[in-house]
């Protein structure tokens, strides 16, 4: 079977009405729920290459095939970069694609993903966020994935494994809107995400389908019956021209995020806010802002300094590209301080703040109330953020709320041996 | 508070199912009494690789919100139970690299129940298991260190019996009746139901004192602030010459000093130093040259540095001059080479004693067939 084959033989039922819900639940990783994505996304072309954490996604979607519960081309390529040109091909000819990778696996495909994003391509991959060798580390920190986050990639953070799978039906969703055609990635925190069972509910086949239109690259499509060239030589003549189109279609993704999102909550009655979970935001004086699994701790240190009368609360980015600033302009607003914590450095940035509170800080400097922005360097190499490492944190926030602590022109190291 | 959290401490990667069915067993027979339940591996060391000490966690819960403490960590203290799947982990783990050597008991919690599968006694038990400082119980299901759930391997329902005995001595984590109901679902399996009726009759556990156990102090490391590490991820080695007196005109090579594996190991080389012909293939194919070099020439296997894969056996040219001997048969890692140069006679008595009477090997199998024997004894 071809690719292209593969590409046309689902039906189109982007206009079948409203499935009743039928879900079941199982007890799976994060990794097994995105592998339950890819099969009910019906995917066409897989490629892998292994690497911890994301080699556990490749053994579950391996599985899926061996059992006949998936019927895909899927290939284990001889390095990433292969990997990932792979599929950049296969997604070029019309096919639906997923890959993933981690830490410097991940590094390793940079040339592709680069041209990925070029050529407006909608791959979907998911990271299993995994420290940068080296030291040989198998933890999570976020730059991996971040690393992509001027190219035009949408870039996902999940905090649980239902997220995870949902997400990854609303990722191809987006990413293969003729409006967007640009990569994602979603990023799943190692170990804590990847490796950890919790109950989660699969939807139905009939539920997805009824959500995810096939993947119609149209007069875009590289076929024989389709004669086009993509991915030519250009220089100064057209390549600002495409980089303005790019921006555009990021820009736009924006709208299309907000629809999925839509669509997804009416069907499925779940899936949230598209770009920011608020917890406890509503009367909040302070605020500390992350993503992914950096959620749990914070949220238990939340209810507990709540109990005390402290009024903090917490803001989950849960989509980092495009940035959500129009929500986080509003959600943060009304906050005297801020404190970003991020699982990830930028060395050498403003104030050697993490990436989060460098662009955090970006987008709230035209704001008309601007809070003090802290940046807090946490958990990295998969290190445990504890809820006392949250409580302190935030201690120093509120001492800058108040004026008397930090002004913001620096950063802290949490949890780091002095 | 939590419910209550089991801890499950097995070999990678034969007993990874194992593991992985039992603390699925436990959130399935949770969720049968109306509470939540999360499994987790411990994530650093790779459970791919043979021997390797990892753990599985399985949490219970009332509530999401009690639930979300457990969900970002990787090792939960204070557990209510500790599974112990193999025995020969009694001396201790230190998959994780930096942090030295943990004792089997350390995350349970004071008053909890180590559980463990053997078949040695309590009491032998106890000789390898570090002091805790607090009051314990240790209990055992009888049996083998099984790889009960890998698809080649017979099942000798170590996952259920394991549920049924921890149903007993943590009822406030699981009841037999919702391990019973979990266990015939989504298919009825009196067998499986039975085994672990009779396991949960069986288990009896005893009470171990504060101040009883092992008294070795564990291995350790300073772990340095980031103003004292070295810079450029430089660690030093360690010259082991200098630790060593005695050992002029020998070679031994410098180690890491906070990087040993040793517990990875669930047997070590005894070697025959009389009928040894130094021939240098054990120390040449060592894969984790543990081998130093006597000042006689002798290759002396190091038991901080042996990962116990048996490779120096099998190369050894000299019928049973070299024999892997099962971890349960020794309480130190002292040096053969020096035991035999100061007493050749003692030491003589002492080799014989250790490979005449071995136990059965644990997480390994010594030769090709080995398994089917092993099956066919059981028929018979």
């Amino acid at each position: 079977m071809s690719t292209v084959d593969a590409a046309t033989r689902k039906k189109s039922d982007s206009d079948v009405a409203i499935v009743p819900r039928s879900e079941t639940e199982e007890l799976i990783s994060g990794s097994e729920a995105i592998a339950h994505a890819v099969r009910l996304a019906d995917v066409d072309v897989i490629t892998a290459y292994p690497i911890r954490p994301y080699d556990t996604v490749m053994q579950y979607v391996s599985k899926m095939v061996a059992d006949g519960a998936l019927d895909c081309e899927f290939i284990v390529a001889e390095s990433e970069h292969s990997q990932f040109e792979i599929v950049k091909h296969a997604s070029a000819v019309g096919a639906r694609v997923f890959v993933g990778s981690s830490g410097v696996g991940w590094f390793y495909a940079f040339e592709a993903l680069a041209v990925t994003a070029g050529l407006r391509l909608p791959m979907v991959a998911m990271v299993g966020n995994r420290a940068l060798d080296d030291p040989g580390a198998f933890g999570v920190e976020h730059n991996d994935a971040l690393a992509v986050r001027d190219l035009g990639w949408m870039l996902s953070w999940v905090s649980t494994a239902q997220e995870a799978l949902d997400t990854a039906l609303i990722a191809y969703r987006v990413a293969e809107d003729p409006r967007v055609f640009l990569p994602c990635a979603i990023s799943c925190d190692g170990a804590f995400l990847t490796h950890s069972q919790a109950m989660v509910k699969v939807p139905s086949q009939a539920m997805v389908d009824g959500f995810l239109p096939r993947y119609e690259r149209g007069d875009k499509r590289l076929h024989p019956d389709n004669p086009i060239t993509i991915a030519p030589q250009v220089n100064e003549d057209w390549l600002m021209e495409m980089r303005r189109q790019s921006d555009q279609a990021a820009r736009r993704a924006r709208d299309v995020l907000i629809e999925a999102y839509d669509d997804f909550n009416a069907k499925f009655g779940r899936g949230g806010e598209p770009f920011i979970e608020r917890y406890m935001m509503e009367d909040a004086e302070v605020a500390l802002v992350g993503m992914g699994t950096m959620a749990m701790p914070v949220k238990v240190a939340v209810r507990k300094m709540r109990e005390q009368g402290k009024k903090v609360g917490f803001v989950r980015v849960r989509w980092f590209r495009p940035f959500p600033t129009p929500e986080l302009q509003e959600a943060l607003a009304r906050v005297h301080a801020v404190g970003v914590i991020d699982r990830d450095f930028s060395f050498g940035s403003a104030f050697f703040s993490g990436v989060l509170a460098n662009d955090l800080r970006a987008a709230l400097y035209p704001a008309r109330n601007r809070p003090k922005i802290l940046s807090f360097i946490a958990g990295l190499g998969g290190r445990e953020v504890s809820t006392n490492n949250v409580i302190e944190m935030t201690k120093t926030v509120f001492d800058a709320a108040s004026g008397a602590g930090s002004d913001g022109q620096d950063s802290y190291w949490v949890g780091v041996r002095g | 508070m939590a419910t209550g959290s089991v801890e499950v401490v097995y070999r990678g990667i034969f007993q990874k199912n194992l593991a992985k069915n039992i603390c699925r067993g436990v959130v399935f027979a949770a969720r049968k009494e109306g509470k939540i339940g999360i499994a987790f591996g411990r994530y650093s060391d790779s459970p791919e690789r043979n021997g390797i000490p990892a753990k599985q966690f399985a949490v219970v819960a009332d509530t999401e919100e009690e639930m979300e403490e457990y969900l970002s960590r990787y090792e939960p203290e204070n557990n209510d139970v500790t599974i112990v799947a193999d025995d020969t982990l009694c001396k201790g783990l230190e998959s994780w690299g930096w942090n030295g050597l943990q004792p089997i008991n350390k995350l349970l919690k004071a008053g909890g129940t180590l559980l463990v599968t053997s078949t040695r006694s309590a009491n032998s038990l106890i000789r390898d298991i570090h002091r805790k400082g607090a009051p314990y119980n240790l209990a055992i299901v009888k049996g083998p260190a099984s790889f009960s759930g890998m698809w080649v391997y017979k099942d000798d329902h170590s996952d259920v019996r394991l549920l049924g005995a921890l149903a007993k001595v943590a009822p406030h984590i699981v009841s037999l009746d919702s391990i019973v109901a979990a266990i015939n679902e989504p298919k009825k399996n009196d067998l499986k139901a039975a085994s672990a009726k009779q396991a949960y009759d069986l288990v009896a556990s005893m009470e171990v004192d504060a101040n009883q156990g092992n008294d070795a102090v564990p291995l350790k490391f300073e772990l340095p602030g980031w103003t004292e590490m070295e810079e450029c991820l430089v660690i030093r080695g360690r010259d082991v010459k200098q630790e060593v007196p005695g050992w002029e005109g020998g070679f031994v090579p410098g180690r890491n000093p906070t990087f040993r594996k040793f517990s990875t190991r669930t047997m070590r080389p005894v070697i025959d130093f009389d009928t040894c012909t130094k021939c240098g293939f054990c120390w040449l194919q060592c894969p984790d040259t543990s081998f130093d070099v006597a000042p006689d020439g002798y290759y002396d296997a190091n038991m901080e540095a042996c990962c116990g894969c048996g490779i120096c056996e099998a190369v050894c040219p000299v019928e049973k001059c070299i024999t892997m001997v099962n971890e349960e048969a020794f309480t130190d890692n002292q040096s053969q080479w020096q035991m035999w140069s100061k007493d050749k006679k003692g030491y003589a008595a002492w080799r014989s004693e250790k490979t005449s009477a071995q136990p059965a090997r644990s997480h390994g199998f010594h030769h090709v067939g080995q398994y089917a024997e092993e099956i066919a004894d059981e028929h018979r």
